[in-house]
């Protein structure tokens, strides 16, 4: 894959790293000189100096070719615009802007950006997640994290063990997608019941995390 | 008319006076207090202080019910920000962007937006003042056509 990274801070200089080490094509776009000459003694000739929001250097480092293109800068307004010159100008199939803003996110996904990446929210989610739950542990967030994949774990006092599956009554958005017991997968069926020691995994719309935790996990 | 200008430069001070002067019900924004200096001391319209792709900056200044969104600050990419902002998510009928990059001004009216490129506008005048032709139509100074030498 060709990849152009656009912003060379630490994200576009470690991001470039890491797909140069995966064995991808990748061009780092810089526009300050002196950095893109620091840049360029670590990464070599994948480094280009110039304003990646500039059409002239769009065409100079052949964007119509890339695969992704994926803007990093410090500035929500140069990731748009990067990405929506490459998309609409250069038909690059696929863009990706990190947002710095996170009340941005929305914005980029109304105005055609494929995927964005806050470090803002990624981070506060981390520590909303410590704080708030004991046994049910966020695995992955889907839909812009409107959905939620998670694991709960059953202690003693979970109000589920001994219960039959379907003596609980789940929350209308949740899904149970398999209970690991010993270290094997269980099919979620009927018959199950739920013992101590069990990691339920569950697909659960993100408002009804809550409701779910008060199902499964143990009374305080 | 309800309008809203991004950017207390040159531009958008002088353009919020001249609307102010006819009548118009005007906001501008800027990210720094002195910039509002440039309006003068009796200038009748409203300040925001913020930055403008800041939604909460755009609802305080009144986004909602504005008629026309101007973006005049000295960065293409925040006024071209800004303006979409507007106009996809506030639905405000009237939105330009000024945009210094000939070819971003080209490619975003491609996409639909009202864009004003004032590099282009003033070489073209400076040319025509130069070679002692006859002014033109505003529209023609203002056409973004690529072939043009200038896009």
């Amino acid at each position: 894959m060709y990849i152009i990274v656009a912003g060379g801070g630490k994200v576009g200089h470690y991001l470039t790293r890491a797909l140069i080490d995966a064995g991808h094509e990748v061009l780092l776009l810089e526009k300050d000189r002196s950095r893109a000459d620091y840049l360029s003694e670590d990464l070599g000739e994948v480094v280009t100096w110039g304003d990646a929001c500039e059409v002239s250097t769009m065409k100079e480092v052949g964007m119509e070719r890339a695969d992704v293109v994926v803007a990093v800068t410090g500035d929500d307004e140069d990731n748009l615009v990067i990405c929506q010159m490459a998309k609409r100008k250069f038909h690059v199939p696929r863009t990706i802007a990190r947002v710095n803003n996170p009340k941005n996110e929305d914005i980029f996904e109304m105005l055609g950006i494929d995927a964005t990446v806050s470090s803002t929210k990624i981070i506060f989610n981390l520590i909303e997640q410590q704080i708030e739950t004991d046994e049910v542990i966020p695995l992955a967030p889907l839909q812009r994290g409107n959905i939620e994949i998670v694991e709960v774990d059953l202690g003693p006092k979970s109000p589920v063990v001994g219960k039959r599956i379907n003596q609980v009554v789940l929350p209308q958005d949740a899904l149970i997608i398999s209970i690991v017991r010993d270290g094997h997968a269980i099919l979620p069926n009927i018959d199950v019941v739920f013992k101590e020691g069990d990691s339920v995994i569950a697909l659960v719309n993100a408002d009804q995390e809550a409701q779910l935790r008060a199902i499964f996990a143990e009374s305080h | 008319m309800k309008v809203i200008i991004l950017g207390c430069g040159r531009i958008g001070s002088t353009l919020a006076r001249s609307l102010v002067r006819d009548g118009e019900d005007v906001t501008i924004i800027d990210r720094t207090s002195t910039a509002f200096r440039r309006l003068g001391p009796d200038f009748k319209g409203k300040m925001v202080l913020g930055n403008g792709i800041d939604e909460e900056v755009m609802l305080k200044a009144g986004i909602k019910d504005a008629d026309a969104f101007i973006a005049v600050t000295n960065g293409d990419n925040t006024n071209i920000m800004s303006v979409q902002i507007a106009k996809e998510k506030f639905h405000v009928p009237k939105v330009i962007a000024r945009i210094y990059d000939p070819i971003r001004a080209y490619a975003y009216r491609e996409l639909g937006l009202q864009t004003i490129c004032t590099t282009v506008v003033g070489a073209r005048l400076i040319k025509d003042t130069l070679l002692g032709k006859e002014l033109g139509a505003m529209a023609d100074y203002c056409a973004l056509n690529p072939e043009d030498p200038v896009i």
